[in-house]
C-alpha cells in the first residue's frame, strides 16, 4: 500500500509568505486538495496533500522552501455526528496517537475526508480496517 | 608535513630570537623618537627616551598606542617616513568614526609578503597550487595581502576578488584552485551556492585548505566547513594598521604562530594593562620590530586571546596566539553583560538543526536591552510538528543562555533570508538608540 504523501512546509510568518507557496503551486499546474496551517508566532507550519505531491514538492524546494514530505491516512469520515469520534476513539483504544489531523469535504463525495497524521501508520490502518472505515488510496486523492 | 620559508628565521633558538627581538625593539624606538612627532611627543609626556629600553623587559616603559591615535592623527600624522619613501596606502573603512590610514615603505611591502610566505609554507602550499584570493581588493588590505603572499612562494594566484560566487566556482574547478583565501562567512556562501549549482566541493574541485579570517570565527564553524567539504580551514589574523593578514596557523592547527623578528606581543590586561602569562585570557598589543612608513609603539588593536611560547611540535620557535576570541569593538554589552558575537557563533554551530548563516538583532522595550539571535532552520532540522520546532527554538535559546548568562529569544527563520556577506560578515544589528 503506497501511503499518501503530505507536503510541509515551514514558513515565517510575513505578509506573502501563503501566497507565494500558492502561486508556486498554480504555475506548475499542482491542484491542492487539502491544507491546514499551524501557526506558532512568528512562524508556521503549511501542511498540503496535493494532486501531485512529487511534483509539488520539487517546485517548491526549487523556490527555495523548506519542505518535507511526510506519509499520512486519509480516511473516509460520515458527514453525521458522530463519525469523526468513531475513527478517533478507535485509534485512542488502540493506542495510536494522533500528532494532528484535518478534514475536507469534496463535491463529490457523500463523505468528509479526514487527513491523520499518527505514530504508527500501519497499526492504524489495520484497525480502523477492522472496523471497515473506508481509508482512501493516493489514487483516490489524485482523482477527487 | 610541509617545509619552512626561511628556515633559518622560522627555527631561531629562543635566545637568539629574543636577542634579534632586543636589538630591534631599541632601533625602532630610537626610529620613531627620531622620525614621528607624534611618539616623540608621546614617550616625552610619558618622560621615557629611546636610551631607557635596555631590554625586552622595558618595553613596558613605553606607553601605548591606540585607534583613537589613528584616527586624531588622520591621515597621516603618526607616519615615520617622509612621503618620498611612501609606495602604498590603504585605508580603513570608517565604520565608527574617521578612517585610518596606513602607509608602506617598499621595504614594508617585503616584510608582509615574507611574512604571508612564511605563513602559506606552513599549511603546506607551494608552487604547485592555486590560490584564489576572495578578499577584496583595494583600500582593504585582504586582497592584496593574500596576493603577495601566495605570489612569493611561487603559487599561482587567481586574483577573484568578491563577489561574483558562481563565477568562482566554476573558475575553482576550471583553473584546480587548491586553495581559498577568504572570509570565513564568505565560503560559507561559496559552499551553499556551490550545492545550489550541483557542485561538490568536495569531489568536483580539488580544494584542498581554505585560509580564512578578517573577522572572528568559531572552531565549530571551522569543524563544518571541514566536514561538509574535505578541506582544511586554516586560521589566518592580521590587521590593517600592522599591514593587513600576516599569520596563519601552521598544518597542525595548533594556533597562530606571530613572526617575532617581524612583531613584538604582548598580552595585557585590559584594565590595568599589566602582562597576563601564557595561558590566560587578555588583550593582544603589537609592537612593530621591522616597519617603517608607520611603525607602531604597543598598540592595541582590541582583539582579545590567549598566548602561547612554547615552540610549536612543527619545529617553529616564534610565538603563538590561539584563536581570537573577539575584539573589545565588536563586544555588545547587553543589560550590563558583556557579550561576544563569536560566543553566539560557537553555540549554534554545535546544533545541527541550525543553519550557518545567523544575526543578532539588539533593540531596547522599555529600559530593557533585548537581544533576538535569528537562525535558519535546515532541511535536516525541519519537523512538521510545530512542538517539536518549538522544542528547537528553546533548546537554542538555553544554550545560548547557558554560554552567554542572558536570556536571548530565538527567531528561526527560512534559509537563505539571512543576508549573505562578500567580504565580513554584518552579524549585529544594534537598533538601541544611545
Amino acid at each position: 500500500m503506497t501511503e499518501i504523501k503530505q507536503i510541509s512546509l515551514f514558513v515565517e510568518n510575513r505578509p506573502g509568505r501563503t501566497a507565494k507557496v500558492a502561486k508556486t503551486l498554480s504555475d506548475a499546474g499542482v491542484n491542492i486538495r487539502a491544507l491546514t496551517i499551524a501557526e506558532a508566532g512568528d512562524f508556521g507550519v503549511i501542511r498540503m496533500v496535493l494532486d501531485d505531491p512529487e511534483k509539488g514538492y520539487r517546485v517548491l524546494k526549487e523556490s527555495a522552501f523548506t519542505v518535507s514530505m511526510t506519509d499520512v491516512l486519509a480516511v473516509e469520515m460520515k458527514d453525521t455526528p458522530g463519525g469523526l469520534y468513531e475513527i478517533v476513539n478507535t485509534l485512542g483504544h488502540n493506542n495510536v496517537n494522533v500528532d494532528y489531523a484535518y478534514a475536507f469535504v469534496t463535491a463529490k463525495a457523500q463523505r468528509a475526508m479526514l487527513i491523520l497524521r499518527v505514530d504508527d501508520i500501519a497499526k492504524a490502518r489495520r484497525v480502523l480496517g477492522e472496523k471497515s472505515v473506508k481509508i482512501a488510496t493516493k489514487e483516490e486523492i489524485q482523482a477527487i | 608535513m610541509s617545509g619552512y620559508w626561511d628556515p633559518h628565521i622560522e627555527r631561531m633558538p629562543l635566545e637568539d630570537l629574543h636577542a634579534l627581538q632586543e636589538d630591534r625593539l631599541k632601533s625602532v624606538v630610537r626610529y620613531v623618537y627620531d622620525h614621528s612627532a607624534f611618539y616623540r611627543r608621546k614617550f616625552d609626556l610619558a618622560g621615557v627616551t629611546p636610551g631607557d629600553i635596555k631590554t625586552l623587559e622595558d618595553v613596558r616603559k613605553l606607553p601605548f598606542t591606540r585607534k583613537a591615535d589613528l584616527r586624531d592623527n588622520y591621515p597621516t600624522g603618526m607616519f615615520s617616513a617622509p612621503k618620498s619613501q611612501v609606495v602604498r596606502y590603504h585605508v580603513s573603512s570608517g565604520t565608527t568614526g574617521k578612517p585610518t590610514v596606513v602607509g608602506y615603505t617598499r621595504g614594508d611591502i617585503e616584510t608582509w609578503s615574507e611574512s604571508l610566505a612564511r605563513a602559506f609554507t606552513s599549511i603546506g602550499l607551494g608552487r604547485d597550487d592555486v590560490v584564489q584570493v576572495g578578499y577584496g581588493y583595494g583600500l582593504f588590505t585582504g586582497g592584496l595581502g593574500a596576493h603577495y603572499g601566495a605570489e612569493r612562494i611561487g603559487a599561482a594566484v587567481l586574483p577573484v576578488g568578491t563577489g561574483n560566487t558562481e563565477r568562482q566556482i566554476e573558475l575553482m574547478q576550471d583553473l584546480g584552485t587548491t586553495a581559498i583565501a577568504c572570509t570565513p562567512s564568505y565560503f560559507l556562501h561559496i559552499m551553499e551556492v556551490a550545492e545550489k549549482m550541483g557542485v561538490s566541493i568536495r569531489k568536483d574541485t580539488k580544494l584542498k585548505a581554505g585560509v580564512f579570517g578578517a573577522e572572528p570565527w568559531s572552531l565549530e564553524t571551522r569543524r563544518r566547513i571541514e566536514e561538509a567539504t574535505g578541506i582544511h580551514a586554516y586560521d589566518i589574523y592580521g590587521t590593517s594598521e600592522i599591514s593587513g593578514p600576516l599569520f596563519t596557523e601552521c598544518y597542525l592547527q595548533k594556533g597562530i604562530h606571530v613572526w617575532a623578528d617581524m612583531f613584538l606581543i604582548e598580552v595585557i590586561d585590559p584594565k590595568t594593562g599589566e602582562p597576563v602569562p601564557d595561558g590566560e585570557t587578555g588583550e593582544l598589543v603589537f609592537t612593530t620590530l621591522h616597519k617603517y612608513a608607520l611603525p607602531l609603539i604597543r598598540y592595541r588593536i582590541g582583539d582579545l586571546t590567549i598566548k602561547s611560547s612554547e615552540p610549536c611540535e612543527c619545529g617553529r620557535t616564534h610565538p603563538r596566539i590561539m584563536r581570537i576570541l573577539g575584539r573589545t569593538d565588536d563586544m555588545l554589552i547587553i543589560r550590563g553583560i558583556n557579550v561576544f558575537p563569536s560566543q553566539v557563533e560557537s553555540v549554534l554551530m554545535n546544533i545541527p538543526e541550525v543553519g550557518d548563516h545567523w544575526e543578532i538583532i539588539v533593540d531596547r522595550k522599555g529600559p530593557l536591552d533585548m537581544m533576538t539571535v535569528r537562525v535558519e532552520l535546515t532541511e535536516s532540522g525541519f519537523s512538521d510538528k510545530i512542538g517539536d520546532l518549538m522544542k528547537l527554538k528553546k533548546n537554542v535559546s538555553n544554550k545560548l543562555k547557558g554560554v552567554l548568562n542572558i536570556a536571548a529569544e530565538v527567531d528561526l527563520v527560512e534559509p537563505g533570508t539571512i543576508p549573505r556577506s562578500m567580504g565580513k560578515a554584518k552579524r549585529v544589528t544594534d537598533k538601541r538608540k544611545v
